[in-house]
């Protein structure tokens, strides 16, 4: 994808001899070429094609040139973010295409980098890598990116594929070596769970300096000969850092929620009539709002507000937030429902909370996995009691009152 | 961080401190300050805070480090009560 510099000055020459062509051979081409015009649709046409572009490739809209390097040609990324840039880190964060939201792994670079400039290393996740270049307001770096198959870079090292062979190979295959004069790479801290810094120094001569963990600590850590302050090795976990992550828990619901319904409607149908349409959707809506709220109560009350509810384990704050959203629930069906539908309502909208509270240990950077399994033994046993004690209830509720 | 901690006394983290040459590698990597040098050795002086992410002992130079690395992940965690720890993987597309 090098700029080909003629390629563009023989395209303008190629125009001016084909309008010579047809002016002085045929000047019905002419006239029908602007009749053609009259009646085409719609606006002028759009500006020729960038001189960057190349047959069979697609040109990234965060590439603003290419520069020549002893290895070859490297793009040149921007700085900002574009308008659909931030549009698609939107859908992304709402579970959007997230799963094939990657670049093309290899050398790119910002600003002049020369033989001097630092080597930052990093993911093929496009939020990864728009987080980095971002960050990057004034350097002039090379961004060697991994082939983490479009996976964050701390979940890639936990998965193995931002692991040490990886930066080993994808330093050979842009031949770095040609491109720098120094032997220094620079790794996101957070790839150190896959990444061993004195195995990279063995298999390919490059020293391993861990960088920050957040990429908007770089350019301090690159203005202050590479080193960081102890809050920059540090993850933070804070009510923004929390916020984005709930409409991806959000859609991952989507798949069980259909169950859920068919399951509530048919569960509150049956009583002493054997079976009552009326019942299913009177008692059905009840049991579904219970439903609701505990999922509200674990996806997003609970991640939101974490460090404010009390108790360590995720079950416990969920199971907690699920009681309140349980008495909310109960407080609004008051009078068409009794204390054994309230117990039942109750433990199933704390038991949903607590499970999906549970599954967002996933999602945060200080849960151990010993930590979590302990939990889980407890947990889950207590999880599924309480949905069958809450089914039975609801069952034994719809008999009594018929019955 | 501090308003975080999980669950106390589960981590797997061990430390020889006889092997340990004071190099400082656990200190940079690990993202919950877990460890200090101190008279040119490494120290635990936060095992509580520990995560497991494996990235401390992954980068010791010899092996004076150990702990069973994993991700704490509930999803992850059913997936290898089910299929096994090496056919597990986090979600479907959920967390990692």
């Amino acid at each position: 994808m090098a700029p080909l510099k003629d390629e563009e000055h023989g395209s303008c020459r190629t125009v001016k001899n084909g309008c010579e062509c047809e002016e002085k051979s045929n000047p019905q081409v002419i006239f029908s070429g602007q009749a053609a015009e009259d009646l085409c649709c719609g606006p002028p046409a759009e500006p020729r094609s960038s001189h960057l572009e190349k047959p069979g490739y697609q040109l990234c809209r965060f590439v603003e040139k290419f520069i020549e390097t002893p290895a070859g040609s490297v793009p040149r990324v921007k700085r900002t973010l574009d308008r659909s840039d931030i549009w698609e880190t939107i859908k992304v964060r709402s579970g959007i295409n997230r799963n094939q939201y990657k670049i093309t792994p290899g050398l790119y670079c910002v600003g002049a980098a020369d033989h001097h400039s630092p080597v930052l290393v990093s993911a093929n996740y496009k939020l990864s890598f728009d987080a980095l270049r971002q960050a990057l307001t004034h350097s002039h770096a090379w961004i060697l990116v991994l082939d983490t198959r479009g996976v964050n870079v701390w979940c890639a090292a936990g998965k193995g594929t931002f692991a040490t062979e990886e930066v080993v190979r994808q330093v050979r295959a842009s031949r770095l070596a040609d491109v720098v004069s120094h032997r220094t790479l620079i790794l996101p801290q957070l790839s150190a769970t896959g990444v061993a810094a004195h195995q990279v120094k063995k298999q390919c001569g490059f020293k391993v300096q861990w960088g920050p963990v957040r990429s908007e600590d770089i350019e301090f850590f690159i203005s202050h000969d590479n080193k960081c302050d102890a809050a920059m090795r540090k993850v933070t976990f804070t009510l923004w850092e929390r916020f984005v992550l709930i409409p991806v828990e959000i859609t991952l619901l989507y798949k069980y929620l259909l169950w859920f319904l068919l399951i509530a409607f048919i569960l509150s149908g049956i009583g002493s009539g054997i079976f009552s349409f009326s019942q299913a959707w009177h008692r059905g809506l009840i049991s579904v709002s219970a439903g609701i709220v505990g999922i509200v109560a674990g996806v997003v009350v609970a991640p939101l507000l974490l460090p404010w509810i009390p108790g360590k384990p995720f079950s416990v704050k969920g199971a907690l937030s699920g009681f309140l959203a349980g008495s909310a629930v109960a407080a609004i069906f008051w009078g068409r429902v009794n204390a054994l539908e309230v117990t039942a309502l109750m433990l199933f909208a704390m038991a949903v909370s607590s499970y999906l509270a549970m599954n967002f240990t996933g999602s945060t950077p200080f849960t151990s996995p010993s930590g979590v399994e302990k939990e889980m033994r407890l947990a889950i046993p207590a999880q599924a009691g309480a949905v069958l004690i809450s089914s039975a209830a609801w069952l034994w509720a719809a008999f009594g009152a018929q019955g | 961080m501090d308003d975080f901690r999980y669950l106390p006394g589960v981590t797997t983290l061990k430390l020889d401190e006889k092997a340990c040459i004071g190099c400082g590698m656990c200190l940079a990597v690990c993202p919950h300050g877990v460890f200090v040098i101190n008279e040119r050795t490494a120290k635990v002086i936060d095992r509580d805070g520990c995560m497991e992410c494996g990235a401390c002992a992954t980068n010791c130079p010899v092996n004076a480090l150990s702990v069973d690395p994993g991700v704490g992940c509930a999803a992850y965690i059913i997936q290898s009560w089910i299929k096994g720890k090496e056919n597990a993987s986090c979600g479907d597309g959920g967390c990692c």
